[in-house]
């Protein structure tokens, strides 16, 4: 195989795969699995975009404190996402704001966007997963 | 993208979500307790008319027959398993959980 047909390749196993994370923190499974299977995906070169909806933005709400609750915790693995390249880390805008929340108040850089515009993001992806 | 919700939406926000990031025109699709929010009657039956105006809405009938709900919100499509095939055949998939 040549060079250019190994870069082909590469571009077709290329998808993109959109996270859409729901759930808060803590409470269940989902948040933390999310950011494991992103992460994971990531490893492998993916075209990753993570979407903070819902009760969603609370898993990156800083100062996360669960010490007292017996578990680890995993507000500090966020920032590796920087480290994987992944940087379309989109919040809801709406979603943030009534929980009130700013972008001052999470643990890493995120783009906020309104609905309609990760409602089009959703159309434009290969695989989207909600967790 | 199809969307299908299979939560019930008097106690998750699934479909409030689905309904908030489908585009106009996508179909939804109500499966498992998600076709609860097609039983007319209900404190959720304006807020699924509203989805109805902007999205094509369907419901599993073998999902409808078993919780016991005879009549469907008017807008509802109720289709088969066969009639999930195509529509899975016809769209990729996003399973709000």
């Amino acid at each position: 195989m040549n060079e250019q047909e190994t870069t082909e390749q590469n571009d077709e196993n290329i998808k993109k795969i959109m996270f859409l994370m729901r759930k808060a923190p803590h409470g269940s499974i989902y948040s933390y699995e999310g950011l494991e299977t992103v992460l994971i995906v990531a490893a492998y070169d993916q075209d990753v975009t993570m979407a903070f909806i819902g009760d969603g933005v609370f898993a990156l709400v800083k100062d996360q404190d669960t010490d007292d609750i017996g578990i680890k915790g995993f507000i500090k693995t966020y920032p590796v996402l920087e480290q994987y390249e992944i940087e379309k880390v989109y919040v809801d805008r709406q979603s943030m704001t009534e929980r009130g929340l700013t972008v001052d108040d999470f643990a890493i850089d995120v783009i906020v966007k309104d609905s309609d515009e990760i409602a089009t993001l959703i159309e434009d992806q290969h695989a989207v997963i909600s967790y | 993208m199809l969307h299908t919700v299979s939560k019930s939406p008097f106690s998750h926000s699934a479909l409030d979500e689905c309904a908030k990031f489908a585009t106009k025109g996508s179909p939804i699709l109500l499966i498992e307790d998600g076709v609860l929010a097609a039983k007319p009657g209900t404190k959720y039956e304006e807020k699924l008319k509203a989805v109805i105006e902007k999205n094509s809405v369907y419901a599993l009938l073998p999902d409808i027959k078993a919780r016991g709900i005879g009549k469907l919100i008017d807008g509802v499509k109720p289709i088969g398993y066969d009639g999930f095939v195509e529509l899975v055949e016809q769209h990729k998939v996003v399973s709000w959980v």
